[in-house]
């Protein structure tokens, strides 16, 4: 054991109070510095006068400190309220075709063998890994007019549908289908895991109890697994939804020009406009949009630490 | 015992067809001697002889690999830090605060930190001087952020699920605060800190949009290249850096995967050998 004596001054230092003061103070001033201090840059941004100085801001002037007129020209020119809405729609119906899909496989994976499990896993999460800027890239290539995936799926159609509805490609890139497409694609993972892990740990004898109660396969799932995976499902649902609905590069790669969603509206609005103002109060305007779903999150997310500490 | 339903057994094919076939036909046209990137035009391995020939790729990757693993290293010692301060520091002055500020990251969306980080880089030149002129270090500091809040949750759960009685009773053993540091703590987060540094290093690798606004003429990362190049179009070349790139990936989850296993089922046997050695 090593006595006092031999301490160096570091170690003594650390014993006494420095190392808790340390170990909460640089990570919170790094935060404060980096994250909070940016974050107020934007809300007071947002209030500021746009000038063609550079930086191309000011406060004062003919609007008097606080400038509101970015707000009220969310409401006035429908191009935002219109992207807000095209954001929503999109990020919504990705989270929900997500659910679609991720469900059943979710489920299916607590149904195979453990050694198929973890293999089905790390294939789940295998693509997570792989640069996200190739995934959405691999679907350029599969959508254009020439691929074999389009031709694929256009044969098919015109096998289906009557000769006047004959098509000779389908078009797919950039539209919003093509925006959706690629979200669920990227995103699937984000709510197969979270499901995965409340799945995993459902009582089975309480289906066992209710199939030997007389109950059908489909009624047990009903009656059962549905309801004890809600947290599961609210988990997967947001962590899709949330950076769906600010996606900036699937909408700028794959999607309509014309119906731009909000991330590339900030974007465009702050690096090609050069409007700080306009940019910030469309910023604010999202998170307030968001804020709902991600005080939601935070709050089921301190929950189950809260439970994960009790189980303990 | 339940029976395996082939509706489940149908959807997982169909997702992981869906998850695989698009990164397949990339690796299958990766080598297509074709210019156009939809039409196969035969086996041809020059995708990869360009690829390779490429400065300007080799640069990007090298930037990108240098910014990860500054901004992976930093961003999991502070992230660490915050990671015990969360789970053992229960009072402290702007505890809400703080738990605030290490899960907000999280979810903001990537173009509001991105557009928030830029101003600040600009403001804080025009201020007081640094950082002069945007580049490696503004895009090493944003990385650095928004990387540290998920090594923070990692090392956050672990610590949570780990006994703090273990600690109190080597304090009161006598152990001073820096021999529970060094004996204790670490070790039992030992591999959330290692998993928490291999998330920090893909995320920043990876990054596209936070960089694309904190950087500046001449700092080229990788996926800023990658970006700029897929907006013209689809280009074979990237098939190939693709492929590469999966390849290497596959490979490293596959042996980090074969590791982990391996290392589990000796401390499982050590673990019953110890049982049985007490009986």
């Amino acid at each position: 054991m090593a006595g006092a004596h031999t301490d160096t001054a570091f170690q003594r230092w650390f014993n006494r109070k420095g190392w808790i003061n340390v170990t909460i103070a640089t990570p919170y001033v790094w935060l404060v510095l980096f994250f909070l201090l940016p974050f107020v840059i934007v809300i007071a941004m947002s209030f500021a006068t746009r000038t063609p100085t550079a930086p191309p801001f000011s406060f004062g002037g003919e609007h008097p400190v606080l400038n509101t007129a970015h707000y009220a020209r969310l409401f006035q020119d429908d191009l935002y309220v219109r992207a807000y809405l095209t954001s929503i729609v999109n990020a919504g119906i990705a989270t929900f075709l997500c659910l679609l899909i991720g469900y059943p496989m979710a489920l299916g994976l607590t149904r195979v063998s453990p050694a198929w499990r973890n293999i089905l896993l790390m294939l789940v999460i295998l693509p997570f890994w792989t640069s996200f800027l190739l995934r959405v890239y691999a679907w350029i290539g599969l959508m254009g007019t020439n691929s074999w995936f389009n031709k694929l799926l256009t044969t098919s159609w015109n096998w289906l549908v009557p000769t006047d509805w004959a098509l000779r490609s389908i078009p797919m890139m950039n539209t919003n289908f093509a925006v959706v497409l690629v979200m669920v694609y990227s995103y699937l993972p984000f709510m197969i895991l979270p499901l995965y892990a409340n799945l995993e740990k459902l009582d089975r004898t309480l289906d066992e109890a209710s199939m030997d109660l007389g109950s059908r396969p489909f009624r047990v799932f009903l009656d059962i697994t549905l309801p004890l995976s809600v947290p599961g499902i609210i988990a997967g649902g947001l962590l899709v939804f949330i950076p769906a609905s600010g996606e900036l590069i699937i909408p700028s790669l794959v999607g309509s020009a014309r119906q731009p969603m909000i991330g590339r509206v900030i974007s465009d609005e702050f690096a090609s406009a050069r409007d700080w103002p306009m940019a910030s109060a469309v910023s604010v305007a999202l998170l307030m949009l968001l804020v709902v779903p991600i005080m939601l999150y935070t709050h089921f997310e301190g929950k189950s630490h809260e439970k994960r500490k009790e189980g303990a | 015992m339940h029976r395996r339903s082939a509706f489940l057994v149908t959807m997982l094919c169909f997702g992981f067809a869906f998850f695989y076939v698009p990164i397949l036909s990339m690796i299958v046209y990766s080598f297509n001697g074709s210019r156009l990137a939809t039409v196969w035009g035969g086996f041809s391995t020059k995708w990869y002889v360009s690829l390779l020939s490429n400065r300007q790729i080799l640069n990007a990757a090298l930037l990108s690999l240098k910014i990860a693993l500054l901004s992976a290293t930093i961003a999991t010692i502070l992230g660490t830090m915050a990671g015990i301060a969360l789970a053992r520091f229960k009072r402290f002055r702007g505890r809400t605060l703080f738990s605030g500020l290490v899960t907000a990251p999280l979810v903001m969306p990537e173009v509001i930190t991105g557009i928030a980080s830029l101003m600040l880089f600009i403001l804080m030149a025009e201020w007081i001087g640094w950082p002069a002129s945007r580049g490696f270090t503004t895009v090493t500091l944003a990385h650095i952020t928004f990387s540290m809040v998920f090594v923070t949750t990692i090392v956050h759960s672990r610590l949570s699920e780990a006994d703090a009685a273990v600690e109190e009773a080597a304090m009161d053993l006598g152990s001073r605060p820096w021999q529970v540091m060094k004996d204790i703590t670490l070790p039992i987060i030992s591999p959330a800190i290692v998993s928490g540094w291999l998330l920090a290093f893909t995320i920043s690798l990876d990054d596209v949009v936070i960089t694309n606004f904190t950087t500046g003429p001449g700092t080229t990362t990788l996926p800023i290249l990658i970006w700029s190049k897929v907006k013209l179009g689809v280009t074979p070349d990237i098939n190939a850096l693709a492929t590469i790139t999966v390849l290497i990936v596959g490979t490293g989850v596959a042996i980090a995967g074969f590791v982990l296993n391996r290392a589990e089922k000796r401390r499982d046997r050590d673990a019953r050998m110890a049982y049985q050695a007490n009986q």
